[in-house]
């Protein structure tokens, strides 16, 4: 790839905003830089504020403990729902688009103002949105269904935070403009850069969503507008809530290539097959929203059908495709390197130290075991009959979202503080054992819920003993849900507390490389790198496991129409 | 010869895999029409509940 010198925007021509990284060699945009560092931080507070909710609503859910009050419970539910599922990831979002936009493709940062402009509407909106929900003025939850009502200001800070991304989203693609006009890189977009312009495009519709809900109901809540009709704002809602966790997806899938780059040099065995599979994302996995109106009466069961089925099943697909290229790349960059014995002697080669490579394994087997078989089917309209609004619908994205995304997005922080921070990271082996103990946390609260709502337990639910109906069975998943939180929020803690302890107190790293977390190793008789690229037996473990992972959907996916058949059995 | 003739010609799927903005328009345009549009006028259509 060659590098204009003469244009304005790019970070090799002289005089440019820029410094080299001493780990990478690439060029960072000093303003980028202040911008990823001043989003990262954000997110990573809001975060916090999400997690310490998380274990008040884990520890009320299990019913022995039964923690809050009914009021204070759908306060932090409404709080928990609110900063992990919209301010930590827009934040985290933010400051990735930013990196990939300027950093990889050499280019500085469209706009410093625009940047500015963007960052302080965020945060104002979440800062004005979370003060308004503990005041309990805003005891609506995360989804605000009318005819709930809240407090005028708890929908103005949504709409300056789904403003505040927009404009975000708008600095990325004219910064894509800029480096394109300015030849800052040749030929197609980096996949890594390519995988967050997906985002960005993904995101662009979930923002306008928020804004055409929030902007009415807001008027509304003022006294000014009638009220908005409730089915009407159900669509349009989830054209916000459930699109904007499609973002979460492109931007997990970027991270997983650039993560298996850094620590094993795993390149995709096919570009063009990895950048065909986001397109099927930016065209078609925004539909599945409808997931969320498949009970709904108001809309026919075409449109339910198409929708939730992301136009035939396409953006599934691309998931696959994802899900199949990435350990493939990595099984043959490890059989390159010499670890070649046997179907997986490769696995025991892995840099398992490193904890951003660890993160995004789990990221990787949690999305795709349980996140997206179980989404899939929970999606089916006449499986989703027998889950709908029950503990199994949480159980389901807590693994997409928290297992998938949020690990992804901590995997990458292990290499952001350094590379942007410019700290190595303190306590590193704890850092270790970070990734393995929310991961595992995490399993423990979607198995816990997604059981629990197998047997009919409600989500959204403060108290289940009034029904008197759930045996000891449901009791004993809601105590696993309530061990797998304590163990997620005391590793969410841990990574808040390695964060903040490395950019405090970590050592300087000036102009040296950042300390290596440690990559795969090769070995004496290692092929010549490139040289299985082509090699299909190269990749029979990632056959092995894809297998079995096709295996489980196929299990899980049949036994969900016995379980519907059992409803209503034919004598 | 023209020079420009001997170029290969970019395959169609490619150039629209690069074209980041026709991405942008399709990746707006098709949930706004299969979603909230579609989904929008058969909320519409819904006849009012005749009051008792």
């Amino acid at each position: 790839m060659s590098t204009s010198h003469t244009s304005s925007c790019s970070l090799d021509a002289p005089g440019a905003e820029a410094r080299t990284c001493a780990t990478t060699g690439l060029r960072v945009c000093l303003t980028a830089q202040q911008f990823i560092k001043l989003n990262a931080v954000a997110a990573i507070v809001f975060l916090l504020l999400g997690g310490i909710a998380a274990i008040l609503l884990a520890l009320t859910r299990w019913q022995a403990v039964h923690l809050l009050p009914v009021d204070w419970f759908y306060r932090i539910l409404t709080f928990h729902g609110l900063n992990m599922l919209i301010f930590w990831i827009l934040f985290f979002e933010v400051a990735v688009l930013y990196f990939t936009a300027t950093t990889l493709l050499k280019s500085r940062l469209f706009s410093k103002g625009v940047a500015w402009v963007s960052f302080l509407m965020m945060l104002t909106g979440a800062v004005m949105t979370n003060i308004v929900i503990l005041q309990g003025k805003a005891d609506v939850m995360m989804t605000s269904y009318l005819p709930l009502l809240a407090h005028p200001l708890f929908y103005l800070g949504i709409i300056l935070v789904a403003v505040g991304t927009l404009i975000a989203v708008f600095n990325f693609f004219a910064t894509l403009y800029i480096a394109k006009r300015d030849k800052t890189y040749e030929g197609s977009l980096p996949l890594v850069t390519y995988g967050a312009m997906a985002a960005a495009v993904i995101a662009v519709i979930p923002l306008l969503h928020g804004a055409i809900v929030m902007v009415p109901t807001f008027t509304y809540s003022l006294g000014l507008t009638p009220e908005p009709d409730p089915m009407w704002y159900r669509m349009i809602w989830w054209g916000l809530g459930h699109m904007s966790q499609q973002v979460n997806v492109a931007a997990m899938v970027a991270i997983w290539y650039l993560i298996a780059y850094l620590a094993v040099g795993a390149k995709p065995l096919n570009e063009t097959v990895c950048r065909g599979a986001f397109v099927l994302y930016i065209l078609f996995i925004n539909l599945a929203a409808a997931h969320h109106l498949l009970v709904d009466p108001g809309v026919s069961p075409a449109w339910k059908i198409w929708n939730t089925s992301y136009a035939m099943y396409l953006a599934v697909l691309a998931s696959m495709i994802h899900a199949f290229t990435v350990p493939a790349s990595v099984e043959v960059a490890m059989r390159e390197k010499g670890h070649s014995r046997g179907i997986f002697g490769w696995i025991a080669g892995l840099p398992w130290r490193n904890p951003a490579f660890s993160a995004a394994v789990l990221s990787l087997l949690i999305f795709g075991f349980v996140g997206g078989i179980t989404g899939v089917t929970l999606g089916t309209q006449q499986i989703n009959i027998i889950a709908h609004n029950t503990l199994r619908i949480p159980g389901h994205f807590h693994a997409t979202v928290v297992g998938g995304t949020t690990l992804a997005f901590m995997g990458l922080t292990y290499y952001v503080i350094p590379l942007i921070f410019r700290r190595d990271f303190i306590w590193r082996g704890l850092a270790r054992a970070q990734p393995w103990l929310f991961g595992g946390g995490i399993l423990l609260v979607s198995f816990g819920m997604s059981f629990a709502g197998s047997l009919g337990v409600a989500r959204r639910v403060h108290d289940i003993e009034y029904a008197g109906v759930y045996g000891p069975a449901a009791h004993f998943f809601l105590g696993l849900l309530g061990i797998g939180a304590i163990i997620a929020v005391f590793a969410l803690l841990l990574f808040v507390v390695l964060c903040v302890g490395t950019v405090l107190f970590g050592a300087k790293l000036g102009e040296r490389p950042m300390t290596d977390w440690g990559a795969a190793e090769k070995t004496f008789d290692a092929p010549p790198a490139g040289s299985l690229a082509h090699a299909h037996w190269a990749m029979k473990g990632t056959m092995a496991l894809t297998s079995v992972f096709l295996l489980s959907f196929v299990v899980y996916y049949f036994a969900n129409w016995k379980a519907l058949a059992d409803v209503w059995p034919v004598q | 010869m023209n020079p420009k003739t001997e170029e290969p010609k970019e395959h169609w799927l490619k150039r629209l895999m690069d074209n980041t903005w026709l991405l942008l328009i399709l990746g707006v345009m098709i949930p706004l029409l299969s979603y909230t549009l579609w989904g929008w006028i058969e909320l519409l259509m819904i006849p009012p509940a005749p009051l008792p």
